[in-house]
């Protein structure tokens, strides 16, 4: 389904949904459809510049503890309760005697002010991206794996196997998102728990990885399963059949590398929408726990003292929705250049 | 058609079902631990924990607890160990404001979508259509709760134009209803504007590619006829079949950020707060109630799709 004409492109013209075979024709000889989806993308400017934001944001992130050590001199947990800094000639308390903390100082050291407990906010938002981030492309790394592989198995086996796990898809499908999530977030993060060898303790970020990818598969998994269910009727399925390809060759040799663009579009929308359910769920206590910072957790201590430092709930906020929006602005331009017949429906 | 909505209502009651053991098993076997002293909530005693044990069979095997807590659930028994409350009577009071908050953002949703999403489709390409095409992408990238919490500190508490969040009720005062209302319903559909702007945009674009739409231009009809009578027609139906899967999904209570960040004690926020005390029972609750909206709308939707168009009938008929 072309997302209806590549209207947003820089040419500024619909084009109308045929346009990528006109191209393919237009093209020199021996262009493959990667280089052309490469082409549509690189022509794109809005998809490269929201590209670039990200990758910003990531760098950014990654680059915490350097930021932390050299230009704020504090790290992500420690706490300034008792401290004082020189602002406009005068000393400040770094949160005053009636528990507000200072706003934005605009340079080094809090730059975007304290919080609660003195703790530099800047730091703790560049630290909680870091596991926002890592939640977020986690977690959309193993729903691709987990949704492509039992939308292969489903739609190539068809019949009985399938039944199991389309239904099985229906039933997490009924599921309010949050409340699936939450339900499982919390579950999981009073004990902790053991999967054979693995022990996972309460506060661990595998918790919430965990629970988002499950409660996406299901999104994920039926478009795949759609496009399988078509790919295993085309001829070169056939002909690796009767060559005596076993169905586990024919789903992993033959139809996995057909799926490739289809992952390759739903990965930045999985991560974006990772990274609002890690939120949401941090929001409401069943994410990240305390003292480990994400954007969620920010931003639910920050609401509870919007009143006086509405910069606590401002600024983790603002981080968090320009990688969305970075996220979702680069999806689309590269769903655009790959032109893919599926459509995923995702919502948070 | 009496048979297929037949059929499509005895699988949504299955997939109830699945639900119901799904969500028993995610609180009584996946995580290690006494589900007694879990249900307990934070700060348990020891009576309290024998008296939970004790009353919900933990010592039995597991499809007999399962049998024992879904009774409970449908006579009306389950009461929270947090605040003592029977469950079913704090639904039964929190659900009006739920279906308050899900009618209206409904409303509006769909309103503005259709809206948007025709404008963007008719000026593709223009300005107006990729700044519509950008706020609906803003729209799917705000997170609910920050939104509401801002504009609740900013246009509730400093301007003093909406109230700072709760709920009035109907009878009490319609204005102060509709006031309180106002802030919710505009943030919550401000998601689901952006996203049925956008799908109904890309459909429209895309049947106007259509033959018949050549058709009936070539016939003479005017643009106005053209859009309203076979390109809206067609292009509406995936946003309408989205809408009602969304309208059940809040109808249930899924819109908890919504409802907890602007303290409209719906069904919801009930669920949140549960949540956030481990109040076991309450999720189970809360939990089945969202599901089973879920999974009514979904049937719903797929019956009147198969009232609609006689191959979907077909379709199923032949599946095994």
């Amino acid at each position: 389904m072309p997302e209806g004409g590549r209207v947003a492109t820089a040419e500024g013209a619909a084009a109308p949904a045929g346009a990528p075979e006109q191209a393919t024709l237009g093209a020199p000889a021996g262009a493959g459809p990667w280089r052309l989806a490469w082409r549509r993308l690189r022509r794109n400017r809005a998809t490269l510049v929201f590209g670039g934001v990200f990758v910003a944001l990531v760098l950014f992130c990654i680059a915490a503890p350097l930021y932390a050590k050299h230009v704020a001199h504090t790290g992500p947990y420690e706490n300034h309760l008792s401290d004082t800094i020189e602002q406009d000639g005068e000393t400040v308390n770094v949160v005053g005697f009636d528990g507000v903390p200072i706003g934005p100082t605009w340079r080094g050291e809090f730059l975007l002010g304290a919080d609660d407990n003195g703790r530099d906010v800047m730091v703790r938002i560049l630290y909680g991206g870091r596991n926002s981030l890592l939640i977020g492309v986690s977690a959309a790394l193993i729903t691709l794996m987990l949704s492509i592989l039992l939308g292969l198995v489903a739609g190539y086996m068809r019949g009985r196997v399938d039944g199991v796990i389309s239904r099985m898809m229906d039933v997490l499908w009924a599921f309010p998102v949050v409340l699936l999530g939450v339900a499982l977030g919390t579950s999981l993060a009073l004990g902790g728990f053991e999967l054979g060898p693995v022990s996972v303790g309460p506060g661990s970020l595998l918790i919430p990885i965990f629970v988002i990818s499950i409660v996406y598969v299901p999104y994920m998994a039926r478009p795949v399963r759609g496009q399988v269910l078509i790919l295993r009727e085309q001829d070169f399925v056939e002909a690796a059949r009767s060559q005596g390809a076993g169905p586990l060759r024919v789903m992993f040799a033959e139809i996995l590398p057909n799926l490739a663009s289809t992952m390759i579009v739903f990965f930045p929308l999985l991560i974006a929408n990772a990274i609002l359910l890690e939120a949401a769920l941090s929001f409401l206590g069943a994410g990240v726990q305390s003292p480990e910072p994400s954007w969620g957790t920010m931003i639910d201590s920050g609401v509870e003292r919007i009143i006086t430092a509405p910069m606590l709930t401002i600024a983790p906020g603002v981080f968090l929705v320009a990688t969305v929006l970075a996220l979702n602005v680069f999806g689309d331009g590269v769903r655009d250049a790959f032109d893919p017949k599926g459509r995923v429906r995702m919502e948070h | 058609m009496l048979r297929f909505a037949v059929r499509r209502l005895i699988s949504a009651v299955l997939v109830l079902f699945a639900v119901s053991v799904l969500t028993f098993l995610i609180f009584n076997v996946i995580p290690a631990g006494d589900p007694a002293v879990r249900m307990a909530g934070k700060v348990p005693t020891k009576p309290q924990v024998e008296a939970i044990r004790e009353e919900w069979g933990f010592d039995d095997p597991i499809y007999v607890q399962y049998g024992t807590m879904m009774k409970k659930l449908f006579t009306g028994d389950t009461v929270s160990y947090f605040t003592q409350l029977n469950v079913v009577d704090e639904i039964i009071k929190g659900a009006p404001r739920t279906f308050a908050l899900a009618i209206g953002a409904a409303v509006l949703s769909l309103l503005f979508g259709v809206i948007l999403g025709v404008y963007g489709a008719r000026h593709a390409g223009q300005w107006s259509d990729r700044a519509i095409t950008l706020l609906a992408v803003l729209g799917l990238s705000l997170p609910v709760f920050w939104l509401g919490a801002l504009m609740n500190h900013y246009l509730g508490f400093e301007l003093g134009i909406f109230p700072n969040g709760g709920y009035v009720e109907f009878g009490e005062s319609p204005t102060g209803w509709f006031w309180h209302l106002m802030l919710p319903w505009i943030a919550l559909s401000f998601l689901f504007v952006g996203f049925y702007s956008r799908v109904l945009r890309s459909d429209i674009l895309e049947t106007e590619n259509e033959d018949f739409v050549r058709t009936a231009r070539a016939k003479g009809l005017t643009e106005k006829q053209v859009m309203n009578r076979h390109v809206l027609r067609n292009s509406l139906v995936p946003i309408i079949t989205l809408w009602g899967l969304d309208f059940g999904f809040i109808l249930g209570g899924g819109a908890i950020l919504t409802e907890a960040v602007f303290n409209l004690q719906g069904v919801g926020q009930y669920a949140a707060e549960s949540i956030e005390q481990l109040d076991q029972p309450v999720i189970m609750a809360v939990t089945l109630f969202g599901a089973f909206f879920i999974v009514l709308l979904n049937a719903v939707v797929d019956i009147v799709y198969a009232a609609l168009d006689p191959r979907i009938r077909l379709e199923d008929a032949r599946a095994p």
